[in-house]
């Protein structure tokens, strides 16, 4: 049995790793099969990520965290979570591949996931012009013209992204008032290949085997109008991913989980949430990394509480690593 | 890395289109996250049949006529030929086990 297991290898997931190994708390990290390093490793260039005034590359920062995590004893298990049992004093991960593991604490930093438009077409068309990955799909739209529907940070870093590919890229916000920062807000407005169409939703996505327009509505007099793109950009924001809690943790209404106060405590002693799965305002790769910290923090705090027999458990060794399910 | 051949523009006709075998197709690039995350795990795949499968990798940057025939706008995509044609076809990184129910029909 281990001190701690942390599931989640984004900045929040990798700086609880940090923490609690060098807290000497040997802890496990799962990071996931396929998204392991988090939403980051989608992006390009970070150039907020303080340390680095030059900037670094998202995939790069990510290569990092995990450096140090593993430097300090860190062990990464590249799989899935399928289930949880957070409840009573020993906590019970089991995984994709079926191994089973326990800890006396768990730290759950799985980060958000992103939100769909909800359309019909919106899923048959996937992966044929309709795209959540500018890094990853942009390639394919060289001169062409595609939209991208969002008014926020990753709505403008997509849009700018896409001009390097895109002849022409159309950003589509329902409102008139992007939520995006001012930096990134300005250089999307001042780039001649971008175009924003205000006060529009996106209604239809056209196309039988490839994307070939967008049907909008005007949020202001419901009037429909279409667009010929051939590639439409989904980027309206994320939603904590918390399946994996539902029916144990408490959420909050607007989808995060629910902690004491500034702490990481979740309503189950012993089980801490940590970065964008439980932040509904800032979503910063700082401020997750900052609420990593504090979760390990936590974590560590917590298991001076509990009594020596219980702890001793987690420590004594030879254990073994792994039950099987 | 990959031990899966590189087949390019060039020889695809001949690796994948006239091979007797069945041939999937991983379609990626360097700059794609998710195409290296899901790298390993066709790899293990294919080595887990490899009495039925062949593995074996276009990269878009260099073959950029293959990826448009194939009308590729979202990578990792990969394509699973029999006899020149495609019988499969899986777009986006998934863990092992979602992949495997993806291509199960050929794997048996």
């Amino acid at each position: 049995m281990r001190q701690t297991i942390i599931i989640g290898s984004g900045p929040a997931g990798y700086t609880a790793a940090i923490y609690a190994a060098r807290a000497n708390l040997n802890p496990l990290l799962i990071a996931s099969s396929v998204e392991a390093g988090g939403e980051l490793m989608k992006t390009t260039e970070v150039e907020n990520y303080p340390g680095f005034p030059e900037g670094i590359q998202g995939p790069d920062l990510m290569a990092a965290f995990q450096a140090q995590a593993e430097r300090f004893g860190t062990e990464i298990v590249l799989d899935d979570v399928t289930s949880l049992e957070l409840r009573g004093d020993v906590k019970r991960v089991t995984l994709g591949n079926g191994d089973v593991h326990e800890a006396l604490t768990v730290i759950f930093a799985t980060g958000s996931a992103y939100r769909k438009l909800g359309l019909e077409d919106e899923e048959r068309l996937s992966g044929h012009g309709v795209s959540w990955c500018a890094t990853c799909d942009g390639f394919f739209f060289r001169k062409k013209n595609i939209a991208v529907v969002g008014g926020g940070d990753s709505a403008m870093e997509e849009a700018t992204f896409l001009t390097k590919f895109a002849d022409k890229v159309y950003v589509i916000h329902r409102s008139h008032t992007l939520r995006a920062s001012k930096t990134m807000q300005d250089r999307a407005l001042e780039n001649p290949k971008i175009e924003f169409i205000f006060n529009k939703t996106v209604e239809h996505i056209y196309g039988d085997g490839a994307v070939t327009g967008l049907g909008l509505v005007d949020t202001t007099d419901g009037s429909e109008t279409t667009l010929d793109v051939s590639g439409l950009f989904v980027a309206i924001g994320a939603d904590p991913r918390t399946h994996l809690v539902h029916g144990q943790l408490d959420i909050n209404p607007d989808g995060t989980i629910a902690v004491e106060g500034r702490s990481s405590r979740t309503n189950i002693p012993g089980v801490f949430a940590a970065g964008d799965v439980l932040d509904p305002t800032y979503r910063q790769a700082v401020t997750a990394a900052g609420s990593g910290t504090v979760a390990a923090l936590d974590a560590e705090h917590y298991l001076a509480s509990i009594p020596k027999e219980l702890l001793a458990r987690a420590t004594a060794l030879p254990e073994p690593e792994t039950v099987s399910a | 890395m990959s031990t899966a051949k590189d087949v390019t523009d060039a020889s695809f006709q001949a690796d994948v289109l006239d091979s007797d075998k069945l041939v999937l197709v991983d379609f990626w690039a360097e700059w794609c996250g998710p195409c290296r995350a899901v790298s390993p795990i066709l790899d293990q795949i294919a080595a887990e049949h490899a009495d039925k499968i062949q593995l074996v990798k276009v990269n878009v940057d260099d073959n950029m006529e293959i990826a448009a025939k194939y009308q590729i706008t979202s990578i990792p995509a990969m394509k699973l030929f029999k006899g020149g044609e495609v019988v499969k076809s899986v777009i986006g990184a998934k863990p092992k086990p979602a992949l495997e129910a993806d291509f199960a029909e050929w794997l048996k």
